[in-house]
C-alpha cells in the first residue's frame, strides 16, 4: 500500500552550504555587507557623479562661481577678517551635485573628491589584500611544507618583519620609492603610481598571513592523509595543490575582510603622512590631510572622509567577524591592530 | 537521612528541543555511608550529582524535583546560602585532576583559599591546616608541595591535592566523580585506599561515581545503577553483586575482570551503545540492547519498585 | 627561568640585528636609484654628492657601508642632515625620546586600566545590553583612524568647545617638559593620551572579554565554584588572572605597533615633538639621514620594549617561569 511512498533522503548539506546559511542568518553581518556594498557602488560611480555635477575634482578652480537658489556664490570667498587676504572655501550646500560638502582649499568639490578618494582607498586596500594573501600564503606554504633550513630561514625573516613596526617599515620603503619611483628589472613604477602604496601595504602585512598559514600547513604536513600521499609517491606540488591548499582556504577567506579593514586604515594613515596616494589624486587619507588646514573653519572637509573610513572599516570588521563565526568559529584570526 | 533526593529531573533546552538528561531520579544517603553510582557515560550519573552540588550553571538547564540535605531543601536555595554549604559541608572531587586546578596559583594557596572562604582563620593558620591535609593525603613533603604549581605535579599527586582541598573543611558529604579514571592503575589503588581511610577518619558520607563495577565492589556500601537518565537498579553491595536483577546490571558485572583465577581473553562488552537522549526508544530505554525479549518492554516504561533492593524491569517484577 | 630570559635576550639581539640590516638594505641597496643622491637631498651640488659618497663609503663593499652607518648612528652619533645643513641628527632623536615615552606610557596606563574594567564588565554582563553597547563602542574605537580622531579632538577641545567650562583647561597644542612644569606636562598630554588609548581600549576590551568568557568554561572554574567561592571572586581571581596572560602577550605585540605607528600619527596631530613628529617632518623635507636615525632608534626601542613585556610575561605565568 505504502510502497509507492518514496522516502527522499534528506538533502545533506555540505560544510560550505552550512556556513553560507549561517552567514546569511547573521543579521549584523548581512547589514554590514549591505552598507559596504553601497559604499563600493557609490565610489565606483565617482566619474558619473563628477560629470553630472560638471566639476573637475583634480584641478584648482579658485575662481569658480556656482548658483544656489538663483544667487551666484563664489567657491572661494574672500576673508573678511585680518588683512582680507585669505580665502575661505565654500561650506557644505547640502545640494547633491552642487558642492554638496562644500569646497576644499583649492576650490574643488569635496563630494566628488570623496567619491574618487574612496575609489582609490578601496582599490588600494583590495589589491594590497590580494598581494598580501599571495605573498603570505606562498611564504607560509613553502616554509611549512618544506621545513628544514628553508623553514628556519623564512621563519626568522618573518620574525624580524613581525617585530618591525609596520609604519616605520612603510616609511622606510616609501621614502626610497616615492621620491624617484622604483625600477626593478624591466618594470618601472612611477613615483605617483597607486602601485607604490599597494606594494608597501602588501609587503608590511605579509607576516600576519604567513605565520598562521605556516602553522596550519605544518600540522597538515604531519597529518595522516598527507603522510599517506607522500608514501604513495604523490609529487609535492600535487600534494600542496590538492591536499593542503583546500584546507587553508577557509582561513584565507576569513582573512579577506579583516585584512581589507586593516589595509584601509593603513592606506589612509600613509596618505595622511603624504607617503601614500600622491596629489592630485585623492584618497580618504589625503582629503583628511587637506582638511587639516581648514579644520577650524570648514571642519567638514576633514570630518567626512574620516566618517567614511570609520563606517567602511566597521562594516568590514562586523562582516569579517560574521564570516569567521560561520566558517571557522574556533580560529583566533584577529587583525584589529595597526 | 542525610541526603534525600526525590524525583529529580534535569532538562536542557537545545536547538533540537528539550533534552531530559535526568528523568525522575530518587535516592537516599545515610551519614557515613558510601554510595556507588554506576553507569556508562551519558547515563546521567555526573549530571545528577552536579545538580545536588548546585553546579549546573548552564542557563538553558531546568532542574525540578527535591533535594533535601539535612532537612534543608537545596532546589531553589539562594545562591548565597548554597555557596555556604558548597566546599564546606558538601565537597566534590572531579574526574580530571589535570584541568581541575587553576594553573597560575600554588597548591597551598588554592587549598587555603577554600578554607578561608568558610572559616574565620588567619592566612598562616589556613596554611598550617593545608600542611596537615597534604600530609594526610600522603604527600611525602607537604611543606614543599604547598608552594608547587599544578603543572609541577604528576596526575596522581594533583588528584591527592584535589582530595585534600575537598577535605579541607571536613565535609559531611563528599561527591567523587570518577576520581581515578584519568589515572594509572597503580595510582588508582592508592586513591581508593585514601578514600576508604578518609571515610574512617572524617566519617564523611561519600557518593562515588564510576563506570567501573570493580571499584564499586571494593568500596561501596550501597549501589545505584543508572541508564539513560534513570535509576535501573539499586541495592546493597552484597545484594547487587550476589543477585543482580536488571539485565543491564548483569551485563555490567560481566564486564569486570575476575580478581582471581584465569583471566578471560576478552571481556564481554555490552552490545550496542547507549541511546541518544534526544531519541529515546518507546518502552524500556534498555530494550534495544536487552538480551531478554519480553513483550511489555516495547510499550511501557518500567518503574523502580520500593524496597532496599529493586530493579526497574518488567521481567523481574513479573 | 634564567634560561627563558637569556633565550629571549638572544632573540632580541637577533631581531635588532635583522631590523638594522633590513633598514640598511632598504636605504642603501634598493635597486634603481643612487643612495648618495637621496641622502644629499634635492638639488645637491656635485661636491656635496662626492662628499656623501666618500663619507658613507659608497665606493666600498656593502658590509663596510653597513658598519659605517651603524657607527654613525649608534657609536659616534655624528650623522648629519644635509637638508638642514649640518644639523646633528642623533642628539635631536635622543631629545625627542622623552616626549614619545610620556605619550606612550600615559596612554598605555589609561588603556590597560580602562580595557580591563570594560572587559570584566562586558564578560560579567555577557549578552546583556551593557555588554552589547560596550562591544559596539569598542568596535567603533577600532574602526576610526587615530589621526582623524585626534583632529576631531582638536576641533572639539581647541576650537568649538574650548570656551566652555568643559575644555577651557586644555592648553594650546605642544609639549611641556615634565621637569620644568609637571602640571603643564600633564594637561598637555591628557587629550593625546585619551585619543591614543581609545583605539586600544576597543581592541583590548574585546579581547579580554573573549578570554574571560573562554576561561569561564574551564574545569578549574567549576572547581572554584565547588569550593564555595563567590562569583565575583571566581571572575576576578581565577578567570581574569588566567586571561591576563593572553592580554600581556598581546600587549607585547601591540606596544611595538604603538610606538612605531599610532603614536607617530598622534604626535603629528597634536604637535608633540616626539620621535614620530621628527620622522614626519623629515619625511616632508625628504631628510634621509634623519629618517634613518629615527627609524633605527624607534625600532630598537620597540624591540627592547617588546622584550621587557615578555620578561613580565615570564614572571606572570608560572608554567613558563618554572619550566
Amino acid at each position: 500500500m505504502s510502497s509507492d511512498v518514496v522516502t527522499v533522503p534528506r538533502k545533506t548539506r555540505g560544510p560550505w552550504a552550512l556556513a553560507f546559511a549561517k552567514l546569511t542568518g547573521n543579521k549584523a553581518a548581512m547589514a554590514a555587507l549591505t552598507v559596504f556594498v553601497l559604499i563600493v557602488i557609490a565610489c565606483f560611480s565617482a566619474p558619473l557623479y563628477a560629470r553630472w555635477a560638471g566639476v573637475d575634482p583634480f584641478s584648482s578652480t579658485l575662481d569658480a562661481v556656482i548658483t544656489i537658489d538663483g544667487q551666484d556664490v563664489p567657491v572661494m570667498e574672500q576673508s573678511t577678517e585680518g588683512l582680507g587676504l585669505g580665502y575661505t572655501p565654500l561650506g557644505p550646500t547640502w545640494r547633491l551635485g552642487n558642492y554638496f560638502l562644500g569646497a576644499d582649499n583649492q576650490g574643488r568639490d569635496v563630494m566628488a573628491r570623496m567619491l574618487y578618494g574612496g575609489l582609490n582607498s578601496l582599490l588600494i586596500s583590495a589589491v594590497a589584500t590580494v598581494l598580501t594573501l599571495i605573498l603570505g600564503t606562498t611564504t607560509g606554504l613553502v616554509a611549512g611544507y618544506f621545513g628544514g633550513v628553508t623553514d628556519t630561514v623564512l621563519s626568522r625573516l618573518l620574525d624580524i618583519l613581525w617585530a618591525f613596526p609596520i609604519y616605520l617599515l612603510a616609511i622606510s620603503l616609501s621614502i626610497v620609492m616615492i621620491a624617484q619611483g622604483i625600477t626593478i628589472g624591466p618594470i618601472t613604477i612611477e613615483s605617483g603610481s597607486l602601485w607604490l602604496p599597494i606594494i608597501i601595504i602588501g609587503i608590511v602585512y605579509v607576516p600576519y598571513v604567513a605565520r598562521p598559514i605556516r602553522g596550519q600547513v605544518l600540522s597538515l604536513r604531519n597529518s595522516e592523509f598527507v603522510m599517506a600521499a607522500v608514501n604513495l609517491g604523490v609529487p609535492g606540488s600535487r600534494i600542496l595543490w590538492r591536499d593542503i591548499l583546500p584546507n587553508i582556504t577557509t582561513t584565507l577567506i576569513v582573512f579577506v575582510p579583516l585584512m581589507m579593514a586593516l589595509n584601509m586604515l593603513t592606506e589612509s594613515a600613509l596618505s595622511f603622512l603624504s607617503i601614500g596616494v600622491q596629489p592630485p589624486a585623492a584618497s580618504w587619507g589625503t582629503i583628511i590631510q587637506d582638511g587639516q588646514a581648514l579644520l577650524y573653519t570648514r571642519p567638514i572637509v576633514a570630518l567626512a572622509p574620516g566618517i567614511a573610513i570609520a563606517i567602511s572599516v566597521m562594516a568590514l570588521n562586523v562582516f569579517g567577524d560574521g564570516l569567521r563565526d560561520a566558517l571557522d568559529p574556533r580560529s583566533k584570526v584577529r587583525l584589529g591592530r595597526d | 537521612m542525610m541526603l534525600s533526593v526525590r524525583d529529580l529531573r534535569v532538562s536542557f533546552r537545545t536547538q533540537e528541543g528539550l533534552v531530559r538528561a535526568i528523568d525522575g531520579v530518587s535516592f537516599d544517603l545515610r551519614e557515613g555511608e558510601i554510595l556507588g553510582v554506576v553507569g556508562e557515560s551519558g547515563s546521567g550519573k555526573t549530571v545528577s550529582l552536579l545538580a545536588v552540588m548546585g553546579l549546573i550553571t548552564d542557563p538553558n538547564a531546568i532542574i525540578e524535583g527535591s533535594i533535601r540535605y539535612r532537612e534543608r531543601e537545596l532546589v531553589g536555595l539562594p545562591a548565597r546560602e548554597l555557596r555556604r554549604l558548597r566546599g564546606n559541608e558538601i565537597a566534590m572531587i572531579f574526574q580530571d585532576p589535570m584541568t581541575a586546578l587553576t594553573p597560575v596559583y600554588t597548591i597551598g594557596g588554592q587549598i587555603a583559599e577554600q578554607i578561608r572562604a568558610h572559616k574565620r582563620v588567619s592566612k598562616s593558620q589556613a596554611l598550617e591546616r593545608v600542611e596537615e591535609l597534604l600530609a594526610e593525603v600522603n604527600f611525602p613533603n607537604p611543606r614543599e608541595a604547598m608552594s608547587r604549581y599544578p603543572h609541577q605535579l604528576s596526575g596522581g599527586m594533583r588528584q591527592r591535592a584535589v582530595i585534600a582541598m575537598a577535605l579541607s573543611c571536613n565535609p559531611a558529604l563528599l561527591v567523587a566523580d570518577e576520581p581515578t579514571t584519568a589515572l594509572d592503575v597503580t595510582v588508582q589503588a592508592g586513591i581508593l585506599d585514601l578514600v576508604r581511610k578518609l571515610r574512617a577518619t572524617h566519617n564523611s558520607a561519600v557518593v562515588f561515581i564510576t563506570h567501573d563495577m570493580g571499584v564499586v565492589s571494593e568500596l561501596a556500601d550501597r549501589v545505584m545503577v543508572m541508564y539513560a537518565g534513570r535509576v535501573v537498579e539499586r541495592g546493597s553491595r552484597t545484594e547487587l553483586f550476589s543477585d543482580p536483577q536488571h539485565p543491564y546490571t548483569r551485563a555490567l558485572l560481566g564486564s569486570i575482570p575476575p580478581l582471581t583465577g584465569e583471566k578471560p581473553r576478552r571481556l564481554p562488552a555490552i552490545p550496542g551503545s547507549p541511546p541518544s537522549l534526544l531519541r529515546l526508544p518507546d518502552g524500556c530505554a534498555f530494550g534495544p540492547r536487552c538480551p531478554v525479549n519480553y513483550e511489555p518492554c516495547r510499550t511501557g516504561k518500567p518503574v523502580l519498585g520500593d524496597g532496599t533492593h529493586a530493579a526497574a524491569c518488567f521481567r523481574v517484577q513479573a | 627561568m634564567i634560561y627563558a630570559i637569556l633565550r629571549r635576550f638572544g632573540q632580541m639581539l637577533f631581531v635588532m640585528f635583522g631590523i638594522s640590516v633590513i633598514v640598511f638594505l632598504i636605504f642603501f641597496a634598493t635597486p634603481g636609484s643612487d643612495p648618495a643622491a637621496r641622502i644629499a637631498g634635492r638639488n645637491a651640488s656635485p661636491e656635496v654628492l662626492e662628499a656623501v659618497r666618500h663619507n658613507f663609503g659608497f665606493d666600498r663593499p656593502l658590509y663596510v657601508q653597513y658598519g659605517l652607518m651603524m657607527k654613525k648612528i649608534f657609536v659616534t652619533g655624528d650623522l648629519t642632515s644635509f637638508v638642514n645643513r649640518g644639523w646633528k641628527v642623533v642628539p635631536a632623536v635622543l631629545d625627542s625620546i622623552p616626549v614619545t615615552l610620556s605619550l606612550v606610557f600615559g596612554a598605555a596606563v589609561l588603556w590597560v586600566v580602562v580595557s580591563i574594567v570594560i572587559g570584566i564588565v562586558a564578560a560579567a554582563t555577557r549578552d546583556s545590553w551593557v555588554d552589547k553597547l560596550l562591544m559596539a563602542l569598542g568596535l567603533l574605537g577600532i574602526s576610526m583612524p587615530v589621526y582623524w580622531l585626534g583632529e576631531v579632538m582638536n576641533l572639539i577641545t581647541q576650537s568649538r568647545y574650548h570656551d566652555t567650562w568643559l575644555f577651557s583647561w586644555v592648553p594650546p597644542l605642544g609639549y611641556k617638559s615634565f621637569s620644568d612644569d609637571p602640571k603643564g606636562w600633564f594637561l598637555a598630554l591628557v587629550i593625546p593620551w585619551v585619543t591614543l588609548a581609545i583605539l586600544y581600549i576597543g581592541i583590548y576590551g574585546r579581547v579580554l572579554r573573549a578570554a574571560i568568557i573562554e576561561s569561564m568554561q574551564e574545569d578549574y572554574i567549576r572547581t572554584a565554584r565547588a569550593k564555595g567561592l563567590s562569583e565575583t571572586r571566581i571572575l576576578l581571581r581565577h578567570a581574569l588572572r588566567t586571561s591576563l596572560i593572553a592580554f600581556v602577550t598581546l600587549f607585547g605585540l601591540d606596544f611595538g605597533a604603538l610606538v612605531g605607528g599610532s603614536a607617530l600619527l598622534t604626535e603629528v596631530v597634536f604637535g608633540l615633538q616626539g620621535i614620530g613628529k621628527l620622522t614626519y617632518d623629515a619625511l616632508q623635507s625628504l631628510d634621509l639621514p634623519m629618517i634613518m636615525a629615527t627609524v633605527m632608534y624607534a625600532s630598537m626601542f620597540v624591540v627592547v620594549a617588546n622584550a621587557i613585556v615578555d620578561f613580565v610575561y615570564i614572571l606572570l605565568d608560572p608554567r613558563v617561569r618554572t619550566s
